[in-house]
């Protein structure tokens, strides 16, 4: 394992630039699409379920045959990639904001829209916050199974961790097999903590408050 | 000195084929204290609710000061007017200052003024300031918390507080003290016009300088407590007493 | 390339049929199995915690690994070819499986089993007729989440020597020729979209009187 380390490790390192940079461009598109689409759609319950029916229908399209399928319109390479990527994305962020921001009391919008808040205050004030717990999950979800397709992606010469996996397979060894495998875990896991450090930055707060009752 | 503030004029409301509230006329005068009587689905939520505009009456006219409310910026309206519902409402991601805080900060004011007043605001509601300002709603009491909600409606001095049956899933004692505590808080600032909903006719009579007594969305009686047990206007208004004397007197039987 | 599409249709449509029955006979062969072994393991687990905890932490540790890279890493141990497949597409379909089951069974409020026993129902009588209806709409989630990922999986068990419609885009990918990638992409899109639609409307018809509120 240490040999193969020694001898491949500028590679490596590469893959795994190359995986990060696939995982995270998808993941924040996604995420800003979500946004927006939430915010615009907020007040049309009917249209954001139909939009997440229609993502969910892509969603259950398997990741290689969406990358087939992507080739002759956008060629190989990681530009296909991230595209496949983000429409996962997108589905996972989109069901998690819309159960979070529904999950909350509609009796504490009446209450800020009651005291003069407008609705885009009110959004922003307490819809949001409340629903940050929901978002950082959704985002935890996405992330993690990001990371497992992304290795796919080697299929369409994206790069990524993916490649040490097919190079085990196509020279039947082991070891590059279990680095690709483990730089995965490590990367997901990685991205994982942080993306929790944030999350907690931002609600331990009143998330202390509410554990204790 | 009587200076009409709250005005109803033919207002109706329906919510789809359901009409909630066929004609509601009625005039509530500046610094009085009524209270709105009647049980669920009276109308009584619907009325507060088209008061700050959260509702929007199907026919006739909410005059808010005089001017009609549609012609009025519900956002700056309901800034000036406090809320107190029965869920509480606190927002459960802010510490009890920052939530005393929410109207002052969206008015622009600075963080000193904002400061003196949640401290002002937390003893008139008799909490310590240094010991509550900074704990979350959880952390609360559910007696405390409505003393936060009631400061939190106060917080700009507003010439009109909603209070939506604010009190409703407190415990009988708790209930008692706060309603002494908004009667005395009333007293205290001059000129406040205060609308408390409630379903208990015990707080109703005990709160209200008039009472409304309302059912199946029209008004029964608008009168005085006095005038209410004494001359209860409708066979309705009878029978609701009726449930109050037959009270008082299970207590006198096991008294005596 | 349309013609080209055709051509293919004309001349080799008998493998072209061999690959869909391939692929439909491995992925739902594995679900069959994989809810035979998940059903009453997840019930057991809402009963006996220490079961539970370990479908949860398989199912944590399964969430993290790459489905590719377990397909490549169980071959030295199971080889390859068709029952290999099947072996790791259980595996992958097992964690959606338990967690929905365990998730449904507790999700029953005892309210209703205090019931059922006051009633005088035995057991049997009380998982028949209140534990299993309650569970049901978390139960057939975690099938369809089960069988996205059986499909998206089979789909990559070309490369451990199990056939299917992946090796369509596994043999156009390896030629360049965009024939064969475009045919079995939409083919197994379409195979994994019926298979969500049908599953939608059968949840549907289950869930008609059923208020319940639960998303995927």
């Amino acid at each position: 394992m240490i040999d193969y380390w020694n001898a491949n490790w500028s590679t490596m390192v590469v893959d795994m630039q190359q995986h990060l940079a696939m995982v995270l461009a998808s993941l924040g598109i996604a995420l800003m699409i979500a946004i927006v689409l939430i915010a615009l759609l907020m007040r049309r319950p009917n249209w954001l379920n139909g939009l997440v029916y229609f993502f969910s229908l892509l969603y259950s399209v398997p990741s290689f045959a969406f990358f087939a399928m992507l080739l002759p319109i956008s060629g190989l390479g990681m530009r296909s990639a991230i595209i496949v990527l983000t429409v996962y994305c997108e589905y996972v962020l989109l069901r998690t904001f819309i159960t979070g921001i529904q999950g909350i009391d509609p009796a504490l919008v009446e209450v800020a829209q009651g005291m003069g808040m407008t609705r885009r205050q009110a959004f922003m004030k307490v819809q949001l916050p409340l629903a940050l717990p929901a978002i950082f999950s959704g985002l935890q979800v996405a992330l993690a199974s990001m990371m497992g397709i992304a290795t796919i992606a080697a299929t369409i010469n994206a790069g990524g961790l993916g490649q040490l996996l097919f190079e085990g397979l196509q020279t039947q060894q082991t070891v590059p097999l279990l680095w690709g495998t483990i730089l995965t875990i490590a990367l997901t896991l990685i991205c994982a903590g942080v993306l929790k450090m944030i999350e907690w930055a931002l609600t331990h707060r009143w998330k202390a408050a509410l554990a204790k009752n | 000195m009587t200076k009409p503030i709250i005005q109803f004029k033919h207002v109706q409301k329906s919510f789809g084929a359901n009409q909630v509230i066929p004609d509601l006329n009625f005039t509530i005068n500046q610094g009085e204290l009524v209270t709105i009587l009647g049980s669920s689905g009276s109308g009584k939520t619907t009325t507060l609710k088209m008061i700050n505009g959260l509702w929007q009456p199907s026919a006739g006219q909410v005059l808010i000061d005089g001017q009609p409310i549609d012609q009025l910026d519900l956002v700056q309206l309901r800034r000036h007017m406090g809320y107190v519902v029965q869920q509480i409402g606190l927002f459960p991601h802010m510490t009890i200052a920052e939530n005393i805080a929410v109207v002052p900060k969206m008015l622009g004011w600075d963080q000193e003024r904002i400061q003196q007043r949640v401290n002002e605001l937390l003893e008139l509601v008799q909490l310590d300031p240094t010991k509550y300002a900074h704990r979350y709603p959880n952390q609360l009491s559910g007696g405390q918390q409505q003393r936060i909600g009631v400061a939190r409606a106060l917080a700009v001095n507003p010439p009109y507080v909603l209070f939506d049956e604010p009190f409703g899933a407190l415990d009988a004692v708790t209930r008692l003290e706060l309603q002494k505590e908004v009667k005395r808080i009333h007293e205290s600032l001059q000129d406040k016009t205060f609308l408390f909903v409630t379903h208990d006719i015990n707080e109703a009579l005990y709160l209200g300088q008039r009472v409304m007594v309302m059912n199946k969305g029209q008004i029964e009686q608008f009168a005085t407590p006095e005038d209410i047990v004494t001359q209860p206007a409708t066979s309705f208004v009878k029978e609701l007493l009726g449930t109050q004397q037959q009270n008082r007197d299970l207590w006198r039987q096991y008294h005596d | 390339m349309f013609s080209q599409i055709i051509h293919y249709f004309q001349t080799d449509s008998g493998q072209y049929w061999q690959y869909v029955w391939q692929h439909i006979y491995l992925s739902f062969g594995t679900l069959v199995i994989a809810m035979v072994i998940a059903f009453p393991l997840g019930y057991l687990g809402s009963k006996i915690k220490p079961v539970a905890t370990f479908c949860t932490a398989f199912a944590q540790v399964l969430r993290i690994i790459p489905s590719l890279a377990l397909l490549f890493l169980l071959i030295p141990y199971i080889g390859t070819g068709t029952l290999p497949a099947l072996i790791a597409l259980i595996v992958l379909a097992l964690p959606p499986l338990l967690i929905n089951t365990i998730l449904g069974f507790n999700e029953v409020d005892p309210t209703y089993r205090e019931v059922g026993q006051a009633l005088g129902m035995n057991n049997r009588q009380l998982r028949h007729q209140i534990e299993i209806p309650l569970a049901l709409p978390y139960i057939l989630n975690g099938i369809k989440l089960a069988l996205v990922e059986i499909i998206a999986s089979a789909t990559l068990a070309t490369y451990i020597g199990a056939g299917g419609l992946g090796t369509l885009i596994f043999t156009g990918l390896g030629l360049y020729d965009m024939t064969y990638v475009v045919i079995g992409g939409v083919s197994v899109a379409l195979l994994s979209l019926l298979s969500m639609v049908g599953f939608d409307l059968l949840i549907r018809r289950i869930r008609r009187h059923d208020q319940t509120n639960y998303s995927i």
